[in-house]
Parts: C-alpha cells; structure tokens; sequence
C-alpha cells in the first residue's frame, strides 16, 4: 500500500522543426514534491518520461542564466520557481518570448549577445596601470554605485519581458544598457563617452517608453528600467552640453 | 502542419512568432502601461481647454462668458470629469517612477526611493495650494 | 529626427513634470470647482488682469506648451508601438510635433496679443 501521492501537470511547449513547422504543447503528469522546482519536474519528465525533450540549464541554483523560460506566461528562473506556487496547475513551459525558437524551449540567443557586445561591457581605459604599480582602488562608496547592475547573470527574461525589444527588433534591450552603465559608473572605467556614441543611435535605448517589465521580472534586481531611465537622463544632459559649449564638450 | 523537414542551409528552420497588434491586452501590466501612455491625450486636452480659455479672455467679456457656459454643458463635465481622473493617474505614475530615473546619493549613499517619492508628493501639494490660492483670490 | 531626439525626450519630460504638478489643481478648478459652482470663478476682468502679469503670461506658455510636447512624444510612441503603424511613422512624427509647435505658437501669440 502507498500513500497517494498528488500529482501535477505540466503542459509543455514543443517545437520540432524536423517534423512540425509550428509549435505544439505535450502534457506531462509528473509527481509533486513541495521543494521541487520547475526545473525539477523538466528534468523528471527529460529522465522518466520523454528523453526528446530540449532545453537548457546548468547552475540550478539562479547565477548562471540558463534556465530562462515562460511560466504560465512570465518570464522565468525555472531553477527559481516553485511548483507549490503553482498548485493545483496545471503549469504552463514554453521558450522565452521574441527570441527565436531553436527547437522545444530551446531560444537562440545570437541578437542578444550582439547588442552585449556592441556597448562594450568591460573596463576600457586610455591607458592600462602597469601591473608593478598595483590594483585599482576603489572605495565601497564607489562600489555602491554600480554594484546592483553588476548583478545581471544574463538570463534574457528581462528582453522577454519587454514589449519594445519584441516589436523593435534593432531595440538593444535592458540587460546591454543596465551592462553599459555598470561600466559607466564604475570608478576605474573611462569609456563612458565611447558608450555613449552606441547607445545614442537611433536604435540604441530611445525606444523604451519604461514600460517597466523588465525590471518586474528580473531575479537578481538589477532594475534595468531605472538604468535604462538614468542613462536617458545622462545622455539628454550631455546633449544639451555639446550644444551650448561644442569646444569643450569631448 | 507539413510532414517535410524543414531545413535552411545550415541549421533547422526557427520558428519566430510574430507579435500580435493586441500584444498590450495579453497581461494586464501591459494594460496599465498603455492606459498611463494615453493619459497623454487628456493632458493634451485639457492644454487645449486652457489655450481656449486663454483664447476667450483676449477675445473679451462676451467670449470668456461663453466659454464659461460651454464648460457647464454636460459633454464638457463628463470629459472634464474623465481628464482629471487620468491626469490624476498620470501624476501618480510620474510622481512614482521619477526616483527611477534620477538617483540622488547624499554623502556616499543612495537616497531611498520613498524619500524622494515622498517629497514629490509634498512638492505637489505645495505648489497646487500655491495655484488654487492665486486662482481663487482672483 | 535622430539627432534632435534627446530635446524631444527633454521636451517630453518637462511636460509631464509639469502636467504632473500642475494639470490636476487647474483642471480640478477650470474644469470641474468652477463650473459646478462649489467656488466662483474668477471675473473676466480679474483673469485679464493676471493674464496681462508677465511672470503670469511666461507661467501659462509653460503651462500650455510643455505638456503638449509631452502629449506629442507620448502618443507619438503610444501609435507606433501600440498600432505598429511602423510605415506611418514619418507622418505620425511630423503630425504630433507639428500639433505642439501649433498649440505653442498660438499661445504665444496670444499671450503677446493680450499683453
């Protein structure tokens, strides 16, 4: 004799390009434990139930950025969401949105590392210390500064939070602007201007209009909403100074 | 749907959905976004009742008496009605995310958000007294 | 367009901060105290009179043409990304700018004419 034990559904995006040429949803009942998390009942389903199941995730524990995906419709860390929250289901997996689909919950993650790169996301400087003069030092003050959008572990929920990047597709997104002013605004940086050249074009942050849901979804609260306003601010301000003292704005 | 596979050149076909013109109707966060974009319109609106103010006062007695009977009608007590409330909505959503946007740090430290929201409230308050005492003086 | 597009968003933040400030005590009086007489308005003639004060003719051109550059920005992204009326978007921009520029022109005007 067993103690029932309760059950759950999850209703599981698919997409296999070899054989549909749309996406279709597969319905999985998978045991529920109360500290299981979505992730859990993926890698039940990928090891019990159906082995052709794709997606990605590695660290399970919410630093690596991997796991991504939409659950019941918001943007996720599904190593981060409990099944409990969402009992009785059934719980609803599909990829994160605009972005395209690889194959199942499986994104291709090519425009988003293209606009990380494009902002520059490391320290740039006119002239690097010698080693033998020692590191940079920087005070916890100056830390305090840039230290929440150094959080960003690149999980893309915030670009499948915002209805902007889906239909902007030149929009460089939250995550590359919130990179962008980490660097900005760390002390030992001095490539702010050169930044500030990317991200000013016409496709570069003009097209938020701070719908906020980036911010609303991220896991490790960058509020990239607020980097992206700030930097609005920054780069108006430094308009306005080239046009009133064009000499000496650079 | 086909039963072929479908292959481009070097890898399977993606699949990319495109995004509906009803996106904004699919969470309501979404909603509460476009209905805080198209407070717009009523802020507009009313720059427009007072440029008509504006308009009757230089015309003279006769036209600004018109004007005032015109805001009695009920047309323009619904719409005025309606205004208020999403200019209302749009001075607490901007009053609300300016700390977004413009962070303040006082000797090393961030001022906190509900400092500097607190002062916009009181700073509202303030200057609309100041207005409601000249108007009413008046 | 692209290069002028931090004025814009200038433009458009100083509107709605002044909107934000300012719109709901005026429209809660011009609108709404006054013509339901729970206070009386003021004359044609006290209005003249303050209208004709310079710090109060510079107060009204802010009054009116901030928020109209605000209403311009806004709605102007409200159509392109709530319609997606991509292909219109040159038509749009010019549309609610120009509707701005009207709107400040002709308080300005008027606020010149009166004085």
């Amino acid at each position: 004799m067993m103690a029932s034990t309760s059950t759950l559904d999850l209703t599981v995006a698919r997409y296999r390009p070899e054989r549909e040429s749309e996406p279709s949803f597969q319905t999985y009942e998978i045991p529920f434990r109360k500290d299981w998390v979505v992730l859990d009942a993926l890698n039940y389903i990928k090891d019990r139930l159906d082995g052709s199941l794709s997606y990605r995730w590695s660290c399970r524990m919410g630093v690596c950025g991997s796991c991504g995906m939409k659950v019941n419709g918001t943007p996720k860390l599904t190593c981060a969401t409990f099944l409990a929250d969402y009992m009785p289901g059934p719980v609803r997996v599909e990829p994160l949105d605009y972005f395209p689909v690889v194959r199942d919950l499986v994104v291709d993650l090519t425009d988003f590392v293209r606009k990380l790169k494009r902002v520059k996301p490391w320290i740039l400087r006119e002239e690097e210390k010698p080693p033998g003069e020692g590191e940079y030092l920087q005070t916890p003050e100056q830390l305090d500064i840039y230290k929440q959008f150094s959080m960003c572990i690149n999980c893309m929920l915030c670009y499948s939070a915002c209805p902007i990047y889906g239909l902007e597709p030149g929009f460089i997104g939250p995550a590359a602007v919130a990179l962008a002013q980490r660097y900005n605004m760390d002390s030992r940086d001095q490539g702010a201007a050169e930044r500030l050249k990317i991200l000013s074009e016409h496709d570069g942050l003009w097209q938020c209009t701070f719908v906020g849901e980036c911010t609303k979804v991220c896991p490790k609260h960058v509020d990239p909403a607020g980097a992206i306003q700030q930097y609005k601010l920054t780069a108006a301000t430094h308009w306005v100074k080239s046009l009133l003292l064009p000499w000496g704005a650079r | 749907m086909s039963s072929e596979p479908h292959y481009t050149l070097y890898h399977p076909r993606w699949y990319r959905r495109r995004v509906s013109v009803w996106w904004w109707l699919r969470k309501w966060s979404y909603a509460r976004f476009v209905l805080r974009e198209l407070t717009s319109v009523f802020v507009a609106f009313f720059a427009l009742v007072y440029l008509w103010q504006l308009w009757a006062v230089a015309q003279g007695p006769a036209a600004y008496a018109q004007f005032i009977a015109r805001l009695k009608t009920p047309l323009f007590l619904a719409l005025n009605t309606l205004a208020f409330l999403f200019v209302l909505f749009h001075t607490i959503t901007w009053l609300n995310l300016t700390p977004k946007a413009m962070v303040v740090r006082l000797r090393g430290t961030r001022v906190p958000d509900a400092v500097i929201i607190g002062l916009n409230y009181a700073a509202w308050l303030v200057v609309s007294g100041a207005v409601a005492f000249v108007l009413l003086r008046a | 367009m692209e290069r002028i597009t931090p004025l814009l968003w200038l433009l458009f933040s100083a509107g709605g901060t002044v909107a934000a400030f300012l719109f709901p005590v005026h429209l809660l009086l011009t609108g709404l105290a006054f013509p339901n007489g729970w206070v009386e308005a003021p004359s044609h003639e006290s209005l003249h009179r303050l209208v004709t004060h310079p710090v109060v003719a510079l107060y009204l051109f802010v009054l009116i043409s901030l928020p109209l550059f605000h209403w311009a920005h806004r709605f102007r992204y409200t159509l392109y990304d709530g319609l997606q009326l991509k292909h219109l978007t040159a038509l749009i921009a010019v549309l609610c700018y120009g509707a701005a520029l009207l709107g400040t022109a002709m308080a300005g005007y008027l606020l010149w004419s009166i004085r």
